[in-house]
């Protein structure tokens, strides 16, 4: 949008050492030198500027979570502002490992994450496979029932769902938690639309050496489609350790709360000020591994996040 | 697929003319062999598809029809007794406080947050389409929050937001002002969930409009540039049309996931003191102090209506784009 000018001027017929405008004819905008004042202004303006804007407004609340997990209260409640803590002392992660236990949310967080995203991933890559590979009278309309089924909202299902697992003696379980989210509408989807886009032929000549639906999916279709299958398990497992309303309800013990739900019994545990390193330290244990993993692989995760507004 | 190229034990013909062979065979054995080899793939398909299939019917598809069931009972969540009252919570919702109370919330919430964060979205779009150096790593950055934990988020800003050490009363008293009670007043509380969901969403809606603007006609722009328009004229009577699609897929997106917001409204606002959604509503009254499930469940079936009226539109405009383009 800004700053179109620099293709405008060869770069050796102006020198780099541009002087302030005025050498430059009347007629001639002001913009073709690239190194002009008006148009430095210009990109910094229009470019970095908004971009540093929204990147600080972006990162300064985070950085100050990790700064202050490890204040000390006596740092936190007071009227001046302390920016760094005194000393990078993980007090605050002690308080908060021995207030609540928070090495069990972790492990709790940590299973349901692993087992759940693993069986969602597979479901979704057998019902994909089955729907573009197989022959079957009514695919049609399953894949309609499938679509339908991503647009229902799991947030207005919640009061029958306890219901149902509750009646099934899923209350303060792990396979309550991890139970009525393994249906995977959105990786079925994902991974039928990949699939369809892969050539038959390879599929053909597999089938002529005699080998079978498993093998052809497990020796030829997972291993072409392997940036679709990390899309679809990246953003499963973003999904399943954020998840938050679903284990709130089916969890009241401890034992089996996963790090979100613990949280907010670290929340409920600390009333006053001095509570917030603490806090910090909590949410730090919450929103760091998931950075760390969009740090790593973002790519894949926001084309998964994103998908259909390219198509829609 | 090709059914003429699968294995025939049946057929002994020489390689070279094995492939025009089957044209010239009966009918019925063909038909035999078709259908042991369907029967094949019904129970090939089953068996993959199956176990998923079931999970979404049992855990989507019959909780819809058993909400519309619990919203008829009079009910108290745990008791072993419950008694069908018809419509009766519906009618207690509609005609009581609460429904103006909590559809208005919901009005708010969904306009500010939709609005915010699709217009500031649009603008940090607009900066990261600059051709300037470091645009790939903005796009991540601002795109980070949508991906964390909205448990930790709200931790975070309620910190920032906290009257007492919060960084904002603190920069608030810089300026000699007095920070505004965030957390007691109904009404601020409502103003910070909003700020923090906008905070956290806009990096989706930024990368979508992104998305959007790369795929714009470059030459159309450039020759509108090059008859002089301006990048502002440039940008309201081009792009912005142009971009019609992107932002009505945003609008029904974010409108759907702000209906459905509940992380934040939860840790930030735990009593719901102002900032009450609908789905707020429908949690506090099965799994709050009431218990009342019949309730919740009415109240759920209302957002369903709602968000399914919404999708129903989404649907319809696709069609409709399909259909012309």
């Amino acid at each position: 949008m800004s700053a179109p000018a620099p293709a405008v001027v060869p770069d050796g017929s102006t020198p780099g050492s541009s002087t302030p405008d005025s050498s430059t004819p009347d007629a001639a905008p002001p913009r073709a030198r690239p190194f002009s004042r008006a148009n430095l202004l210009q990109t910094l303006v229009g470019g970095y500027v908004p971009l540093a804007v929204a990147v600080l407004v972006v990162f300064l609340p985070l950085l100050w979570m990790v700064l202050s997990s490890f204040k000390q209260p006596g740092e936190i409640v007071t009227l001046d502002l302390q920016v760094l803590p005194a000393a990078l002392d993980p007090e605050n992660y002690r308080v908060a490992m021995t207030t609540v236990p928070f090495g069990q949310f972790f492990l709790n967080s940590t299973i349901v994450t692993v087992v759940g995203s693993g069986i969602k991933v597979i479901l979704a890559l057998l019902t994909a496979y089955a729907l573009v590979f197989v022959r079957f009278p009514f695919k049609n309309l399953i894949f309609i029932l499938i679509l339908v089924a991503l647009m229902v909202p799991a947030q207005v299902s919640i009061l029958p769902n306890y219901i149902l697992i509750a009646g099934m003696g899923g209350k303060n379980t792990l396979w309550g938690i991890i139970l009525p989210g393994l249906g995977t509408a959105f990786g079925t989807f994902l991974l039928r639309q990949h699939f369809l886009t892969l050539p038959g032929s390879i599929l053909e000549s597999a089938e002529i050496d005699g080998a079978g639906h498993w093998r052809r999916l497990w020796q030829i279709v997972v291993p072409v489609s392997v940036p679709s299958i990390a899309t679809v398990a990246l953003v499963t497992v973003v999904s399943e350790w954020n998840e938050y309303i679903w284990p709130l309800i089916i969890t009241d013990k401890p034992e089996s709360m996963t790090l979100p739900v613990g949280l907010t019994l670290l929340q409920n545990s600390e009333g006053n000020g001095a509570g917030w390193g603490i806090m910090m330290a909590g949410a730090v244990l919450v929103i760091i591994p998931i950075l760390l993993i969009f740090a790593m692989l973002q790519r894949y995760i926001v084309a998964g996040l994103t998908q259909g507004s390219v198509t829609g | 697929m090709t059914p003429q190229l699968t294995a025939k034990p049946g057929t002994s013909a020489p390689a070279a003319t094995g492939r025009t062979m089957p044209q010239s065979r009966p009918v019925p054995q063909n038909r035999k062999r078709w259908s042991t080899r369907s029967l094949r793939d019904f129970v090939v398909f089953l068996a993959l598809a199956l176990p998923n299939l079931l999970l979404i019917a049992v855990f989507t598809y019959l909780p819809l029809i058993n909400n519309i069931y619990y919203s008829t009972l009079n009910w108290t969540l745990g008791s072993a007794s419950a008694a069908v009252v018809g419509l009766e919570n519906y009618v207690t919702f509609f005609t009581s406080a609460d429904a103006g109370r909590v559809l208005r919330t919901t009005a708010v919430f969904t306009a500010a947050t939709v609005g915010g964060s699709m217009v500031l979205g649009l603008l940090i779009a607009l900066a990261l389409n600059s051709k300037v150096r470091g645009t790939t790593f903005a796009r991540s950055a601002v795109f980070a929050p949508y991906v964390l934990s909205g448990v930790g988020v709200g931790l975070v800003w309620l910190f920032i937001f906290d009257p007492g050490y919060g960084v904002l009363a603190w920069i608030l008293r810089g300026v000699g002002q007095q920070s505004p009670q965030w957390i007691n007043d109904p009404q601020l509380s409502l103003v910070m969930v909003i700020i923090v969901y906008v905070w956290k969403n806009l990096g989706y809606c930024a990368v979508v409009f992104l998305a959007g603007l790369q795929s714009l006609p470059q030459d159309v722009m450039e020759a509108a540039s090059l008859d002089g328009a301006g990048s502002f004229r440039r940008f309201v009577s081009m792009s912005l049309p142009l971009l019609s699609p992107t932002t009505f897929f945003l609008l029904i997106t974010t409108m759907l996931s702000s209906l459905q917001a509940f992380d934040l409204i939860r840790i930030m606002t735990p009593l719901g003191a102002g900032t009450s959604t609908l789905i707020y509503e429908a949690y506090l009254q099965a799994f709050g102090a009431y218990n009342r499930a019949g309730y919740s469940a009415a109240i759920s079936v209302v957002l369903f209506v709602i968000l399914l009226v919404i999708t129903v539109l989404q649907l319809r405009f696709i069609e409709k784009k399909v259909h012309y383009s």
